[in-house]
């Protein structure tokens, strides 16, 4: 059944590519919101199947990118205070943050692991227990349960010396955002497939309800996203505006109910600072005041000191979709992987990267 | 006695001689090592290859190897793909204070090992142990001389439009049976590192065909890296078929999981070759013979086209940029 | 965003899971999907299951893509 390879069988592909071409008459642009979606369509050279009336642009759906530099910087001081193990997904290591990263506070004395799981952040903890172990929750509605679920483990546990530094952001709120900034002209979205898992495609019903654009959810083989851009593409065809679902073997209307309540359980809305975007209200998480125990910022006394924005960096209009990486003057003559000056460079899924990887050549 | 590796035991003193005596030369020894002059004296007459490498690698001990086996196939290797016949190797420990004497034993054995299958010997080497923090655990150093036959021109700036690619076996072992044992990220997997002398086998090769151009191991920057290095020295453009790269199961998995691509994940036993196309087939049928190029297959091969690119054609007919790793490949969550 | 697997529960103890992605086994928690059972496909990201995969949903997509195949020539996909 699902066997990995299954959704990326070409001759498979070439049935959904015939249909799209049937379909996609009238010219129209789709934003794929979701980082990965950037990468599979990238890594894949799906574009270079899509007829000429189909345009895609890339959105602000990468957590490590639109992580704001007032936030890294917050992880930074965090490193420095004594006794205290920084854990973190491997992303977040090189993004540079106002004057400094993750990596080099690294090699300059902090205690910085990468860690794949809050699970493995919670069992340094337990073996470390005379040190303060710090998770640097990034991440959106997919992620942020699963930091949810390991505060309330060690809450169940005992676990005195787990905190997290919660930079999780949610993401149907930013959506609005961006279409209320008129900014991007789209006539269809490709909704996140994993986000959707946890909070369901039912989030999206405002989009194509308030603003008359087809969503379509979809998962992140090559066939899963070829299906959804069908799917927008017969929408397109008919002037509908509905939303449905390209992953259904991992999406419901409702997603998971489970996730949802741990959520809402540790976590309450905030406002949150997206680079590119600014504030967006409602769009970050922070820890309910019951379990105001495992925040760090609570916790610690740490100075991040001030904000600097990189000069010349496009990113928030890159995220926003308004302009291609290959637009910014820095593209791959100051900005390379290896000398990131903004974080759609340095994430694996940000856009940047993404061109300067697989070739600006994928563009069209 | 103590079971751990002491300052002392580098001092140069009565301990370091313990260590050498007992620990490395008797399981390790050979009359030009035995001698312990300053340096290690023999004949070599021919073109020399000479080469160095430093193994650092957390853990020490992973499944299919370990850093021992890891610094003598590293060099073995290095030599092999230049068409020499790796011959002497130097051996140079850093200890730091404190690493079980028993796992240091284990690494001169796998060492032993690992020279004796690869027909080298280790005729010089050094010692030190330093403060605790000052290294981790264990680094090694080997360098190593091989005579280089009449005749033979291989170099990474020879490839030519119109040369096969070959490579010899699955990509990403290595990275990934390391990666499944480092903290926090623990996983359980049957998978094994690659490490292995390729030097048999590639001789194996020299034998049956003179057109082989060049020849790379694609250790750290995985296979992506090699053929970019390839690609940039000879001026070329390489293209790659995404069907035609062996790769397990497990590593393919594992990279999905922690969003890694296989092209960029280490090997320790692989080698990429670059050949006149007309011979392709007989050479890859002679690598199939040998156990450590059973998966051998033809991935691809260089055009002119962009000169110094890579491109991948993949499982869906389209084609994509492959570059150089930049940084260490990190798990990651998005 | 969101790096996400399937993965086969092959043994369960509470809420804690090993699960099977393709030949590589690791410990997961179910604390999301409560209700998952051995033999069941989930989602792995960040180390916990976020949801069950729906194996006939999976099959039905499979079988839509193949019939819009069927009939097609097995020409290069780019001309
Ligand atoms: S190329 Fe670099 S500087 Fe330019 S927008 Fe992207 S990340 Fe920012």
């Amino acid at each position: 059944m699902t066997e990995l390879s299954s959704f990326r069988q070409s001759d498979m592909a070439k049935g959904l590519v015939e249909s799209i071409k049937r379909h996609a008459l009238k010219e129209a642009r789709y934003m794929e919101f979701c980082g990965s979606h950037t990468v599979a369509v990238m890594r894949n050279g799906l574009r270079q199947l899509l007829p000429k009336t189909l345009t895609l642009t890339s959105g602000p759906g990468c957590p490590v990118c639109v992580t704001d530099n007032s936030e890294l910087d917050k992880a930074i001081a965090l490193a420095q205070v004594p006794d205290v193990i920084i854990t973190s997904f491997g992303d977040m290591i090189r993004v540079p943050g106002s004057h400094s990263n993750l990596q080099e506070a690294k090699a300059n004395g902090s205690d910085v692991r990468v860690v794949y799981s809050p699970l493995d952040a919670l069992q340094i903890a337990r073996t470390n227990p005379y040190k303060s172990v710090i998770f640097i929750a990034v991440g959106f509605e997919t992620t942020a349960p699963t930091v949810a679920a390991s505060i309330l483990q060690a809450k169940q546990e005992g676990l005195n010396n787990y905190y997290i530094l919660s930079l999780h952001k949610v993401c149907p709120p930013v959506i609005k955002a961006l279409l209320d900034s008129g900014e991007v002209n789209l006539q269809g979205l490709i909704c996140p497939g994993h986000v959707s898992a946890v909070i369901g495609a039912k989030a999206w019903d405002f989009i194509a309800k308030d603003y008359g654009i087809p969503c379509v959810v979809a998962g992140f083989e090559p066939l899963d996203i070829l299906q959804c851009i069908d799917m927008l593409a017969q929408q397109t065809a008919k002037g509908e505006a509905r939303v449905e679902i390209a992953y259904k073997r991992s999406v419901t209307h409702n997603g998971n109910i489970t996730a949802q309540r741990i959520l809402e359980q540790v976590f309450q809305p905030a406002a949150a600072s997206w680079r590119g975007m600014g504030d967006v209200p409602g769009s970050g998480l922070k820890l309910r005041p019951e379990f105001s125990a495992y925040d760090a910022e609570l916790k610690f006394d740490f100075d991040p000191g001030p904000t600097k924005i990189q000069k010349g960096c496009i990113c928030g209009e890159v995220l926003r979709g308004v302009k291609i990486p290959t637009e910014c003057k820095l593209f791959r003559k100051v900005c390379t992987p290896l000398n990131p000056i903004g974080p759609c460079m340095v994430s694996s899924e940000g856009s940047c990267a993404a061109y300067y990887h697989y070739g600006e050549s994928n563009d069209r | 006695m103590t079971d751990r590796i002491l300052l002392a035991h580098g001092s140069g003193g009565s301990l370091s001689h313990d260590i050498v005596n007992e620990g490395i030369l008797s399981v390790l020894g050979n009359p030009i090592l035995n001698k312990l002059d300053d340096s290690a004296v023999f004949d070599a007459k021919g073109k020399i290859a000479f080469t160095t490498d430093s193994h650092v690698v957390q853990p020490l001990f992973f499944p299919g190897g370990d850093i021992g086996k890891l610094s003598v196939c590293g060099t073995v290797n290095d030599l092999s793909v230049m068409g020499a016949t790796p011959l002497y190797l130097s051996l140079a420990l850093i200890i730091e204070e404190g690493l079980p004497i028993a796992d240091l034993k284990n690494v001169i054995n796998s060492i032993k090992e690992a020279a004796e299958e690869a027909g080298v010997k280790i005729v010089t080497g050094d010692t030190k142990v330093v403060n605790r923090g000052n290294a981790d655990k264990l680094f090694i150093n080997t360098a190593g001389i091989g005579i280089i036959a009449d005749g033979i021109n291989i170099s990474g700036h020879n490839a030519r439009p119109g040369n096969k690619i070959i490579l010899s076996g699955t990509i990403g072992d290595h990275g990934i049976a390391v990666l499944s044992k480092r903290e926090g990220i623990g996983f359980e997997t049957k998978l094994q590192s690659d490490s292995a002398p390729l030097n048999k086998m590639i001789a194996e090769m020299i034998q049956v065909s003179n057109k082989i151009n060049c020849m790379r191991d694609p250790t750290r920057g995985g296979l992506s890296s090699t053929l970019n290095e390839i690609a940039g020295q000879s001026g070329v453009s390489i293209r790659i078929d995404e069907d035609k790269i062996p790769v397990r199961r497990e590593v393919a998995a594992a990279c999905e999981m922690l969003g890694l691509d296989p092209l960029y994940i280490a090997n320790e036993g692989k080698v990429v070759v670059v050949v006149e196309a007309e011979d392709a087939d007989k050479i890859l049928e002679q690598m199939k013979k040998n156990k450590y190029g059973q998966n051998a297959a033809i991935i691809g091969e260089v055009t002119e086209k962009h000169a110094a690119r890579v491109t991948l054609k993949t499982a869906l007919g389209t084609s994509r940029i492959v570059d150089m790793l930049v940084g260490e490949p990190l798990p990651r969550i998005c | 965003m969101c790096v996400a697997v399937p993965s086969l529960i092959t043994a369960l103890d509470g809420s804690d899971a090993v699960v099977d992605i393709g030949g590589i086994s690791r410990k997961t928690s179910l604390m999301l999907t409560p209700e998952a059972k051995i033999g069941d496909y989930v989602l792995i990201h960040a180390g916990y299951a976020i949801s069950i995969v729906d194996r006939e949903e999976a099959e039905a997509t499979l079988e839509l893509f193949r019939e819009l195949a069927d009939g097609i020539e097995p020409e290069e996909l780019i001309s």
